[in-house]
């Protein structure tokens, strides 16, 4: 502005090398353009992996997975591929199923761009079997793949009313409470996973209790529970209807099992119990490594979660009891669709890496739980451990839970209406809301999202 | 097109008449059609060729710009679900009468207006203070416009997952310092107005340098002489940034304010990544869920392709409206000037 400045801002434009100044520009279009081409490139080699066979008259096979599923990891395809050397294994991994699922929908309706094995998680699997059924081929139909071989609830999951069963399940989520002995005992609560299991052995109000009890003696530092997230979706799980009836029509609003969890776990809110958390998060995750709570609804794979987030004195100081009610949560099924080249070959896979041995090692690996009661008799399963629960055996544990599931009756949006209930519901009591608030702005939502 | 001065370069090209003696002989009748068919040719060429040259744009935006747009509009009359795209279910403007008692889309359109303006009009004020200041001479200048340019080179999902760090209700680095000032933590992802604050700031930091270099660099095209006149007449510094800076940078700043208000209508990312419970719906209460969050969680997490289309569209209206009234206040500034 003042007189000095505009020299120095002429001096600017002109003052830099010319040759320099383009050669970087030229630098920089073409690191781009390059890393555009890069782009477009892989792409392109993940759509021939689709559907091209291995050089020397191998054909390969390809999985589109989610997440950690851990076959390659447990070296799964590797065992496969020597026992069938014609064949070879690729996998294209998406790391979240919330990105995975949505181009797997988009790849289904317009029946392109599938690989051989399309893994489908449990939240989506009802939405699949009821609109993409046509697309799969019917698993049941495999050689060497038995209804009875899989629990039963899990086999329902992936079987269209018509009979067809459109994938094979890999794992289950059994679920049960992990709990910290240290901070039970401070609380003057037994210790012992058997005694543990009994103060709230069949019923979620004696969870409850048992939570009050903890917090007189517990007092501010720590809460009974994690999340209002984690416990309305534990009690859902136990129970045989929840947001669907069997004919398919939604009955989250009138079915009082589910206003009955909704106002369990808004009580525990209210009462202070659970911490004003949403699992997952930054701040949930923080508060395991500070040792925050005391409880938590744990399928096997949380364990794996818990190991991940906490700091390394924590190592032995869980164990795990019993649910008042069993529940799943999570796990997983392998489908073929028919649009894949390799369809009987996949099958064959799929058949494989879905079997009990495979399953069993699998959970040594990777601690995805078998979805194949034979699986439960392995060594694998009944010898193990975990470093968070020191001795416990988790393996007895959870197969007893995966026993007790209740064949439940999942529906196409139960993903959005439990988001509903939880994270525009039972979150809000932990932030001061009435019951009946959260309960109206959980129904409003739900309901504004359901409407096509 | 023909009048423009770089055809005259043609004829030399094409060997006629400028490089020839004055006394050549007259040309030859073959010579002479093929003259003709030559400057045909330049003709055609002059007055084709650029439509060529624009045409990939052209096609690249009838492919993903019109078609698309159109497509939405023909969507929005239909029910339509993401698990089958191909079904459509004629139900006519019912998409849009809908629209008007959607609690849903009026919050998240009083939310946008909101967070538009709590980030636009700091941003802009800010920018204005820094291009000022950046406008004197200054050591390592450079150093300071690429530093102002920094954040809007990074990615929105890298800098929101910072800005949920440091806007943590228990763990967060803004609540540990308010603490030292004696101020009880603020919850900036659950409450209304803090979390469309911090939603705001994400913007704020993002975009305030940007439109300070576009107003340095109208800055700097003002001629000098205006200040030195108005320093001789005696006015201070904030006079002279009153009354030969600002009347200087108007058409600058319009341009600053129409792009802000576009981009301030359209955000999506920073509030989809600052929600706690990562799902699309603003917040717990969808205190912060902007208009086109609440388009992306019809379309993407409900799946309701019909009802986004016909919220797309809506948008799109409620834009055509945003823009009307931002040219008619333009006209009317010019008129003034």
């Amino acid at each position: 502005m003042r007189a000095r400045t505009l020299p120095l801002s002429r001096q600017r434009s002109g003052g830099g090398k010319p040759i320099a100044r383009k050669a970087l520009a030229i630098a920089a279009v073409v690191s781009l353009g390059t890393g555009l081409l890069a782009g477009c490139a892989d792409d392109g080699g993940d759509d021939d992996s689709g559907s091209s066979s291995g050089g020397e008259g191998k054909t390969t096979i390809t999985l589109g997975l989610f997440g950690t599923m851990g076959f390659k990891e447990a070296g799964l395809y590797a065992e496969y591929e020597k026992l069938n050397p014609d064949i070879k294994i690729a996998e294209n991994v998406v790391e979240r199923n919330e990105n995975y699922y949505p181009a797997l929908v988009n790849h289904l309706t317009t029946n392109s761009g599938l690989m051989d094995v399309q893994a489908i998680e449990v939240a989506n699997i009802a939405e699949v079997v009821g609109t993409q059924a046509d697309k799969f081929t019917d698993m049941s139909k495999v050689e060497g793949v038995k209804k009875d071989g899989w629990l039963p609830w899990k086999w329902e999951q992936a079987t269209a009313k018509s009979g067809q069963t459109i994938g094979l399940g890999t794992d289950v989520g059994p679920m049960a409470i992990c709990y910290r002995k240290d901070l039970f005992e401070k609380a003057g609560l037994p210790t012992d996973r058997e005694e543990v299991g009994k103060l709230w052995a069949g019923d979620w109000k004696k969870f409850i209790e048992t939570g009050e009890k903890y917090k007189k003696k517990a007092g501010k530092d720590t809460f009974f529970m994690d999340s209002p997230g984690g416990l309305i979706n534990a009690v859902l799980s136990s129970e045989e209807q929840k947001f669907y009836d069997a004919s398919g029509e939604v009955i989250y609003k009138t079915n009082p099992a589910v206003k009955d969890a909704f106002d369990l776990t808004a009580e525990a809110a209210e009462k202070g119990l659970v911490q004003s958390q949403t699992q997952f998060q930054p701040a949930w995750d923080t508060t395991i490594a500070n040792s925050k709570f005391a409880t938590i609804a744990c399928p096997p794979w949380m364990l794996g979660t818990i190991k991940g987030k906490s700091k390394p004195d924590s190592a032995g100081k869980w164990d795990v009891a019993v649910a008042p009610k069993s529940g799943n949560w999570g796990g997983s099924f392998l489908g073929v669709p028919k649009s894949g080249k390799n369809v009987e070959e996949a099958q064959k896979l799929v058949a494989w890496l879905t079997a009990p041995e495979q399953q069993a090692k699998l959970f040594k690996v990777q601690g995805s739980f078998p979805s194949a009661p034979a699986a439960y008799e392995s060594a694998e399963v009944t010898g193990a451990k975990n470093e968070m629960t020191g001795d416990s055996p988790i393996g007895e544990i959870f197969s007893e839970a995966a026993k007790q599931i209740p064949v439940q009756v999942i529906g196409p949006k139960d993903q959005i209406i439990q988001q509903g209930l939880t994270d525009n519901g039972v979150i809000l009591v932990t932030k001061g809301k009435s019951v009946e608030e959260a309960w109206e702005t959980a129904t409003k939502t739900i309901d504004n999202n359901l409407d096509k | 097109m023909a009048t423009r001065p770089d055809t005259a370069a043609l004829p030399s090209k094409g060997g006629a008449a400028p490089g020839r003696p004055p006394g050549s002989p007259a040309p030859t009748d073959q010579e002479k059609r093929r003259r003709a068919k030559l400057s045909r040719r330049w003709q055609r060429d002059m007055r084709w060729s650029p439509y060529a040259f624009v045409a990939p744009f052209f096609l690249l935006f009838l492919a993903f710009g019109l078609f698309p747009l159109i497509y939405t509009g023909w969507a929005s009359l239909h029910q339509v679900e993401l698990t089958a795209p191909t079904d459509m279910n004629w139900v006519g403007l019912k998409n849009y009468t809908r629209i008007f008692d959607d609690e849903f889309f009026w919050n998240a359109a009083k939310n946008t207006l909101t967070i538009g303006i709590i980030s636009t009009v700091p941003q802009l004020l800010m920018a204005m203070g820094i291009a000022h200041i950046l406008n004197y001479k200054l050591r390592a200048s450079t150093f300071y416009r690429v530093a102002m340019l920094a954040p809007y080179a990074t990615s929105i999902a890298a800098a929101s997952l910072v800005f949920v760090l440091l806007f943590g209700r228990d763990y967060g680095m803004i609540n540990w310092a308010l603490d030292f000032v004696g101020i009880d933590p603020v919850d900036w992802q659950g409450e209304k107005w803090p979390s469309q604050f911090a939603v705001s700031t994400i913007i704020i930091w993002r975009w305030t340098g940007y439109n300070a270099l576009i107003y340095l660099a109208a800055m700097q095209a003002i001629p000098q002489d205006l200040y030195e006149s108005a320093a001789l007449d005696g006015a201070s510094r904030w006079r002279q940034f009153l009354h030969v800076t600002l009347p200087s940078l108007r058409p600058t700043i319009l341009f600053t304010v129409v792009v802000s208000t576009i981009g301030a209508s359209q955000v999506f990312g920073e509030p989809l990544l600052f929600d706690a419970n990562k799902g699309a719906s603003g917040g717990a209460e969808h205190q912060f869920q902007t208009l086109g969050l609440y388009l992306y969680e019809q379309g993407w997490v409900n799946q309701h392709l019909g009802r986004a289309s016909a919220i797309a569209w809506t948008m799109f209206a409620i834009l055509i409206v945003v823009g009307i009234i931002n040219q008619l206040i333009s006209r009317r500034l010019r008129a003034s000037s």
